[in-house]
């Protein structure tokens, strides 16, 4: 593989995966919020 | 001003009636199995490589940024705020736009005839990997002995080796419907996501571990930066986001309609989008590195091989599954991926009907699954199980896609944005538990960025076809199936819209209860608040 297509990759799943990730942990740290709002209706 | 459809009584049965998501993970887990389908396994690896590789990463993720998610938001908070399927969400929002639901509701119908065609083929060839049937000639195979295609007309000759998996597709999915909204559509995510994630990350490692997977890997994702200058690469970013995600016709306002009030959809919205998006990116490397194992083995160049949607599925994945090590494998994990990646986004696409036909009139899931079901099931069998079922899904496919649910996507947009007026309150909906706020960006991208980018896609592929004869298919094949389906279905939107609603519904604006700002045991009020329609007032801000 090239060296920019390496790095494209890298970038993708960086950008992507990394998003996801952030994404996934912000809901969660809203999600604890919630959960002691509504109690053990949440689950996330 | 509301209007109740009949005995006002029967409003805090509403919710108990329609069903829903016993969670926010099961919710997100079918948010993620319709969105994710075919589309991401068989079109963004090509799409992306035909439109600069590692380049079109950057036209993606802004039409990701800046009209999927916020589109997704969109279709979250209509559904979510009025709490019905399209047609009655789009009621409630303003009387004279629930034929916007119900044009949704017809192409989704459509849909769901031909997509548990492509299912029942991936069912049938996740079988034929075991043996590697298809021998020698995989294209010969594919449309000679497999469909029998033969000259491009309808035909009624019956292909048993298509038929039978395609009823079987259809049993499984009815049964799936009837078992109603978390027991049927909830667990069946909460078992298959997960299952088609691990499917699909061994694919991956074992396509990666191939001889030739680094070249292949190297067409995909090596930049070529001239084409972000092409308007038609940055229509095909925008085009990848919109399909992918399941927006804009109907699937996501009747999902989000299942979720109990005080959610954060917002950052559910993220999670889908941004799972979407790394599912495709999953499928491309996968996708890629096998094709780059396939072009090394046949001494071609990646660019010779490389192919998508059913050429890649059907015709390279059997060549590559023939010559890989451990073929069989790769062949059930791939046609496995396809099935279960196809079976969740059908369920989808057949509970936007459903949900439909359950609102609108008074009957019971079960009744409602056959009502919607068995004409689907047995149109589907009977256009698609046929010597001519190829010809008639690749152009009913085509029109479908690009102008029935890129068009009813960007008028529903408009209308909510410009006519209604509805995005401020749709946004204050958003923000009572979602996090990250929506706020004028928001309204700015999903009033005016998402419709343009949307415009452009399909000013695209209008003129693409006013060109040509899409495939060079009969005029006739492509009037009748084509440009008449398209002009049909919202013009039947609009009369199924005239008919009168079950009794008992709350119409015009969000129904009592809906509020998520209210205490969880507050006692339902019988009427909006006086609130609930000034926020939709005012236009996009």
């Amino acid at each position: 593989m090239s060296t920019a297509a390496i790095v494209m990759m890298v970038v993708a799943m960086v950008v992507i995966w990394g998003g996801l990730a952030l994404a996934v942990a912000s809901l969660l740290r809203h999600g604890a919020v919630e959960e002691r709002a509504e109690g053990p209706r949440r689950d996330l | 001003m509301s209007t109740t459809a009949g005995r006002a009584t029967e409003q805090p049965d509403e919710e108990e009636r329609r069903g829903g998501f016993s969670s926010r993970r099961v919710f997100i887990l079918a948010a993620i199995g319709s969105a994710v389908g075919l589309g991401n396994i068989w079109r963004f690896p090509y799409v992306a490589y035909e439109n600069g590789g590692g380049a079109f990463l950057l036209p993606y993720l802004i039409a990701l940024l800046t009209a999927g998610i916020p589109f997704l938001l969109l279709d979250y908070a209509i559904g979510h705020r009025h709490r019905g399927s399209a047609p009655l969400s789009f009621a409630r929002l303003r009387r004279g736009t629930e034929g916007l639901g119900w044009w949704q509701v017809g192409i989704c119908f459509v849909i769901a005839v031909y997509y548990a065609a492509v299912i029942a083929w991936a069912l049938r060839y996740t079988f034929f990997s075991l043996d590697l049937a298809w021998g020698d000639d995989p294209e010969g195979f594919f449309f000679g002995e497999f469909l029998q295609a033969g000259d491009v007309r309808v035909t009624a000759d019956v292909v048993p080796g298509v038929l039978v998996p395609l009823a079987l597709v259809w049993l499984a999915v009815l049964v799936v419907m009837a078992l109603g909204v978390q027991r049927g559509i909830g667990l069946t995510s909460l078992v298959f996501i997960p299952v088609l994630v691990l499917a699909f990350v061994a694919l991956v490692v074992q396509a990666l571990l191939l001889p030739g997977a680094g070249a292949g890997l190297d067409a995909l994702f090596a930049p070529d930066w001239s084409a972000l200058t092409s308007p038609s690469v940055w229509a095909a970013a925008f085009g990848q986001i919109f399909f992918s995600l399941s927006v804009g016709f109907g699937i996501m306002i009747t999902y989000a309609s299942y979720v109990r009030r005080r959610e954060d959809m917002v950052g559910s919205g993220l999670v889908v989008g941004f799972s979407n998006s790394g599912f495709e990116l999953l499928a491309g490397i996968g996708v890629f590195a096998a094709l780059g194992f396939m072009a090394q083995a046949n001494g071609q160049a990646v660019d010779e091989v490389a192919s998508g949607g059913i050429g890649l599925a059907f015709i390279a994945f059997p060549a590559i599954i023939s010559e890989a090590p451990a073929g069989a494998l790769l062949g059930v994990l791939f046609f496995g991926a396809l099935v279960i990646a196809g079976i969740t986004s059908l369920i989808s696409v057949i509970e936007v009907v459903i949900s439909a036909v359950r609102d609108k009139l008074d009957t019971g899931r079960l009744t409602a699954t056959l009502a919607v079901g068995v004409p689907a099931a047995v149109l589907s069998l009977v256009l698609f199980s046929t010597t001519s079922g190829i010809y008639v899904l690749d152009v009913v496919d085509h029109f479908v896609n690009q102008y029935g649910i890129l068009v009813v996507a960007l008028v529903s947009m408009l209308v909510v944005s410009w006519v209604v007026r509805a995005l401020p309150g749709l946004g204050a909906h958003l923000n009572v538990h979602g996090r990250p706020r929506v706020g004028t960006g928001w309204r700015l991208l999903t009033s005016v960025v998402a419709p343009v980018g949307l415009a452009v896609v399909l000013v695209l592929a209008l003129r693409d076809d006013l060109a040509a004869r899409y495939e060079d298919y009969p005029a006739w094949l492509l009037l009748v199936l084509g440009w008449a389906l398209v002009v049909a279905l919202p013009l039947l939107g609009f009369l199924l819209a005239r008919l009168p609603w079950r009794a008992g519904t709350h119409l015009d604006g969000p129904p009592p209860g809906s509020d998520p700002a209210a205490p969880l045991h507050a006692p339902a009020t019988t009427a909006p608040t006086p609130h609930d329609r000034p926020q939709d007032e005012g236009g996009p801000r």
